[in-house]
């Protein structure tokens, strides 16, 4: 009996990919999921940090993904191969740091490297031409195919009917016929193909499948690459740029402030890593302290976050500076009041 | 029984389900592995990820801020 012919199919968690891997096993192909971890994926993390969203269950959409379809998924981490990516994207960054169209590359380019080595015949992902403005465009899809060297074993069953011929396309191990032509940034048809399958309850990311196309996250991304002269960044800083508020009184630190419980609770954990400040006298945050501080600069982020404490009316806040290595100092501070904060200073 | 303990403290998810993962790849079918973690996101994570990949969860525990999932390393294909 002939071996079903093996794809492994590119797992974001969103629909497309959900879609595409559901059309090549309705088509009698073996299909795994591989999901790529960036570190700065949506999946997870928020939700394990803020408490307010702890009540709603949790769950990663790439593992429910791949539940539905019944595939085994490989999780993959990425995490230091792809900081190239981040920073130095060759075809540039989308609307804010996403390097969408160097990240697709890459993420093909990687799955190309697994089928190869796990006896995989071809690779699927959920692309749409036109679908996003950046990676999934008519110039670029070839691109992709391309440049991450997978050329035509990469397959995009939603929109191959506009493409050129595939390899597992002409060697008829899929038929074209059953693949689809969708275009364009409807979601319309891919609803429809949903409901078809009887699909309920997938994900539907707005923006796209991480971080990196958040404004306000790109944001405190470029100022850390900026207050650190280079471009840089390990695990911890892009966790720690999901929470709190952040705040940069002088080019030389920043306040990381917690915003409610949950957010305090994380923060805690590095408090060994760096110099953090808390209110004794009244209820209040939890904030870190990243980059060079002296006295005054101390003194100032301890009015901060007197500010954003109970006390932000009293006369007096007893704030409590930790350094790094455990030294204990209490200050008396009167907190800042909101028009002493200028705007510049929030991140 | 053969339990192997996987120290998965203070990671958030999904890394520790690459953890579990990366370990189980290592490991014969019926060993125990025992793994400890702080995100409460194991909890629906790592019994999915068992789930599509053949392998039983055989025990959940939860104390204060720790989560340990006690899992059984079913037969590869
Ligand atoms: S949104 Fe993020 S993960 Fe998705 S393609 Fe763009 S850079 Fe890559």
């Amino acid at each position: 009996m002939n071996q079903p012919r093996k794809a492994a199919a590119l797992i974001s968690g969103g629909l497309d990919s959900l879609l595409a891997a559901k059309v090549m096993l309705e088509q009698g192909i073996h299909v795994e999921g591989i999901n790529f971890y960036t570190g700065f994926c949506v999946e997870g993390h928020t939700h394990a940090i803020r408490k307010k969203d702890q009540k709603k269950p949790k769950r990663n959409n790439a593992l429910w993904v791949a539940e539905q379809l019944g595939i085994k998924l490989h999780i993959i981490d990425i995490v230091e191969q792809y900081k190239e990516v981040v920073f130095n994207p060759k075809h540039g960054y989308g609307a804010n740091l996403n390097p969408c169209l160097d990240c697709k590359i890459f993420m093909v380019s990687k799955a190309l490297e697994w089928i190869k080595a796990n006896g995989f015949d071809f690779i699927i992902t959920g692309e749409v031409i036109g679908q996003r403005p950046m990676s999934q465009r008519k110039e670029t899809l070839p691109v992709v195919a391309g440049e991450s060297g997978a050329e035509n074993l990469l397959l995009r069953p939603l929109c191959a009917k506009n493409l050129p011929e595939t390899l597992p396309e002409s060697a008829g191990w899929v038929d074209r016929e059953r693949l689809f032509d969708f275009s364009g940034r409807s979601r319309k048809p891919q609803m429809a193909l949903a409901q078809r399958y009887g699909f309920e309850d997938y994900a539907q990311p707005a923006g796209g499948c991480c971080f990196l196309t958040d404004a306000q996250y790109s944001v405190k991304l470029a100022d850390l690459w900026k207050a650190r002269g280079r471009k840089q960044y390990e695990m911890d800083d892009i966790m720690l740029l999901k929470v709190g508020r952040h705040l940069r009184p002088t080019p030389d630190f920043k306040l990381i402030i917690s915003r409610e419980e949950g957010e305090g609770n994380f923060l805690q954990g590095y408090r060994k890593q760096f110099p953090s400040l808390r209110t004794i006298s009244h209820p209040g945050p939890l904030a870190l302290i990243d980059g060079k501080v002296d006295d005054q600069d101390i003194e100032l982020a301890a009015r901060l976050i007197a500010r954003y404490s109970q006390g932000r009316e009293a006369e007096q806040v007893e704030v409590e500076y930790t350094a790094t290595n455990g030294e204990l100092r209490s200050l008396e501070v009167s907190p800042l009041k909101p028009h002493e904060i200028p705007e510049e200073w929030f991140i | 029984m053969n339990r192997i303990e996987l120290d998965c403290r203070r990671l958030l998810c999904p890394m520790p389900v690459i953890r579990v993962q990366n370990r189980v790849a290592e490991l014969e079918a019926g060993v125990v592995l025992e793994v400890y973690c702080t995100d409460p996101g194991v909890l629906n994570d790592v019994p999915a990820w068992c789930r599509i990949n053949g392998h039983k969860v055989i025990e959940t525990r939860s104390e204060s801020g720790l989560y340990v999932l006690v899992i059984e390393v079913g037969e590869s294909e």
